[in-house]
């Protein structure tokens, strides 16, 4: 027997356990892998960023007894009725259809709890969340399913979604588990089929068309309600300067860490920008127009907690959204239900296949006994609680570096820990002056 | 009746005046001289009255459209009756791009061509085209019928669910699961219903349309479809 001593077996970094479970499954179905939520791959993060806090030369607040405000206005540049929302937080856009009625309805209630707003999707309002849902985005997308003026009207708001950050340039999918009759009917499809949203809007196509159509929305509704446009971050700078353009009253701008209902999981993890490298480009395009502030901008994708609110409104938005910690909250992907993900095939944390409407949770999907398991009041309570903690902790941080309203937060106040992050946010590397890419770099 | 002045009155002063009026108004028949191509022109009409405009409309005239007739002596831009939910909207012109996008209800009729996009994600609106309508026309249609005396260009019915589409001319070509489909007794009475709505009572034999509709092979994900698109 040779007795020469043999290496450790050795898996390839690039060809590692995921790559190649994929390349398998690839080569017995022939056809992409489909799951829901947004990026799993780490890209720099809010993570990667750290305050300095108050010292020498800056006041902090007292923690307990200074007032530190949250709320804002959004709609201001047009809007005869604008939305005043109590904190910088509010509830993305999620579809009844890929989301139980139960789990909509949960989302309007913990959001209404904290005096902030939620979001329809693409599949129509529901009587569920209009009314649980004090304040009320209505979302115009390009499939226009369900669309019609009297959800108009009864809107607070209305968003334009021209992209999402999971798939920028893609558009909307429900597979046929979750083509019930009810979804089906809101969106004049047949019941079961396979639904793939159009990627393009129908009737307008560019800025200049966009504008003409804004200018419609806005006569339908006599001029009341503030209208979004939502973009993925793909071309920050260039996407809110056209929004501005066309007439947006806010801009939603959203990272590929934000979820979807359900694509293709190259796109999830292949086209679009974190949204830390978007929100800097975004304000600068606001700024040069001298629109920051005068457009709400409004970004999203990976929002955890407070610190994450904060440091997205210190590098210059006005609010964030959040929908996958949302879901969170309401008990998605809850260790409570460890064992149905296991008969799944796959474990807390990681279940993502929101598609196929098994979902233990009662949150996307449309099986009426899995939608039971929700209780709307309860879990919107949850969400509410939530909202309040992520409140409470920006509120937390602001104070520590003297503000008086979290929105005074201002990249001055940051420092990064990664030459990436430096970079992308435009602040200095931690313990220096160096922003990578400054002008001052050269 | 009402006679507004687009010369002299705002637009946004017109479309709040008629979205005031309720169903018992009187002020059942307003006429629109001097449109000059303005958009979003009775746009969000919400009571069954009638709006006369005597000239040339930009995009979107009688958007979202519901209960109202709307007539347009002119030409319209893009988008004509988009997102209708009911009524009557006729165009004695041509119409752009996207004439009846997503419309949900009521009656689209053109008196002249239509351009792009007709019907586009059409969701059970009526369109009547007496000329010709341009490539993509029907392009994922879900419900309601497409009827065209002329012919139509590329890509018809592409993607197309659940729509009608008759066209008497020819189809330069069809669109990914749209195909051409045996007319029967109820299509041509089908036929005959829309058209008589359209005002066009016994003028036009409905035998002389073809059929176009889903081949319905592309409404489940299939490894075997991905050509197709």
């Amino acid at each position: 027997m040779d007795a020469t001593p043999r290496t450790t077996p050795r898996k390839s970094a690039t060809f590692d356990d995921y790559s190649l479970s994929e390349i398998r499954r690839a080569a017995e179905s022939g056809i992409y892998d489909i799951r829901g939520a947004g990026a799993k791959r780490k890209v720099p993060h809010f993570d990667d960023l750290l305050f300095l806090g108050a010292s020498m030369s800056r006041y902090p607040l007292e923690g307990y007894r200074e007032k530190c405000a949250t709320d804002l206005w959004l709609g201001t540049r047009f809007a005869r009725k604008p939305i005043h929302i109590k904190i910088p937080i509010t509830i993305a856009g999620m579809s009844f259809g890929s989301l139980s009625a139960q789990a909509k309805e949960a989302l309007g209630r913990g959001a209404s709890i904290m005096g902030t707003s939620t979001t329809t999707g693409d599949g129509g309002m529901t009587e569920e969340e209009r009314g649980h849902s004090e304040i009320l985005v209505y979302q115009l997308l390009p499939s226009r399913y369900g669309m019609n003026p009297d959800d108009l009207r009864r809107a607070d708001a209305i968003e334009i979604v021209v992209g999402q950050g999971a798939k920028p340039g893609g558009g909307g999918m429900l597979l046929g588990q979750k083509i019930t009759e009810r979804v089906a009917e809101m969106r004049t499809l047949p019941v079961g089929i396979d639904q793939r949203s159009a990627c393009r809007h129908p009737d307008w196509t560019g800025p200049d068309d966009l504008e003409i159509k804004i200018e419609e929305l806005r006569e339908i509704t006599d001029w009341e309600k503030p209208i979004y446009i939502k973009v993925g971050a793909s071309r920050p700078y260039y996407d809110t300067a056209l929004a501005v353009k066309s007439g947006a009253d806010v801009i939603v701008l959203d990272g590929m860490q934000g979820g979807t209902a359900a694509t293709q999981e190259v796109f999830i993890e292949h086209v679009g920008l974190p949204i830390l490298g978007a929100i800097r480009p975004a304000v600068q395009a606001l700024q040069d127009l001298d629109m920051h502030r005068k457009v709400q901008l409004i970004v999203s994708g990976g929002i955890r907690n407070g610190a994450d609110v904060a440091k997205a409104l210190a590098l210059g938005a006005d609010a964030v959204s959040i929908g996958s910690a949302a879901l969170a909250a309401l008990g998605d992907n809850d260790p409570h239900w460890e064992h149905e993900y296991a008969k799944l095939g796959t474990t807390a944390g990681a279940y993502d296949d929101w598609h196929e409407g098994r979902d233990p949770a009662g949150i996307s999907t449309q099986d009426p006994e899995l939608g039971a398991r929700l209780h709307p009041e309860l879990t919107g309570r949850r969400l509410a609680n939530y909202l309040s903690v992520m409140t409470l902790e920006a509120q937390t941080i602001a104070r520590a570096c003297g503000k008086s309203h979290v929105r005074n937060l201002e990249p001055e106040d940051l420092v990064a820990l990664t030459v990436e992050a430096a970079a992308m946010a435009k602040v200095p590397l931690a313990g220096t002056d160096w922003i990578p890419g400054s002008k001052s770099d050269w | 009746m009402p006679e507004v002045d687009l010369g002299v009155t705002p637009l946004r002063e017109l479309n709040a005046a008629l979205h005031r009026l309720t169903p018992e108004t009187n002020e059942r028949h307003w006429v629109i001289d001097h449109p000059a191509g303005r958009h979003a022109i009775a746009a969000g009409l919400n009571v069954p009255v009638t709006v006369e405009i005597n000239g040339p409309v930009g995009y979107y005239c009688a958007g979202m459209n519901k209960h109202a007739t709307v007539l347009v002596n002119g030409s319209a831009g893009v988008g004509v009756a988009e997102n209708m939910m009911s009524g009557f909207v006729h165009v004695t012109g041509d119409a752009s791009q996207s004439a009846g996008a997503t419309g949900r209800g009521g009656l689209l009729r053109i008196d002249g061509n239509a351009s792009s996009r007709c019907g586009i994600s059409m969701k059970g609106i009526d369109i009547v085209v007496k000329g010709s309508v341009g490539h993509m026309s029907a392009f994922m249609a879900q419900a309601g019928t497409l009827v065209v005396f002329g012919d139509a260009g590329d890509s018809l019915g592409d993607s197309i669910y659940e729509a009608r589409l008759f066209v008497r001319g020819s189809v330069k070509s069809l669109g990914a699961d749209c195909i051409e489909k045996e007319m029967h007794d109820e299509h041509k009475r089908a036929i005959h219903q829309v058209l008589t709505r359209a005002g066009f009572d016994g003028e036009v034999d409905p035998s002389e349309f073809k059929r176009y509709g889903s081949a319905r092979k592309l409404y489940h994900f299939h490894v075997d479809h991905a050509g197709e698109y």
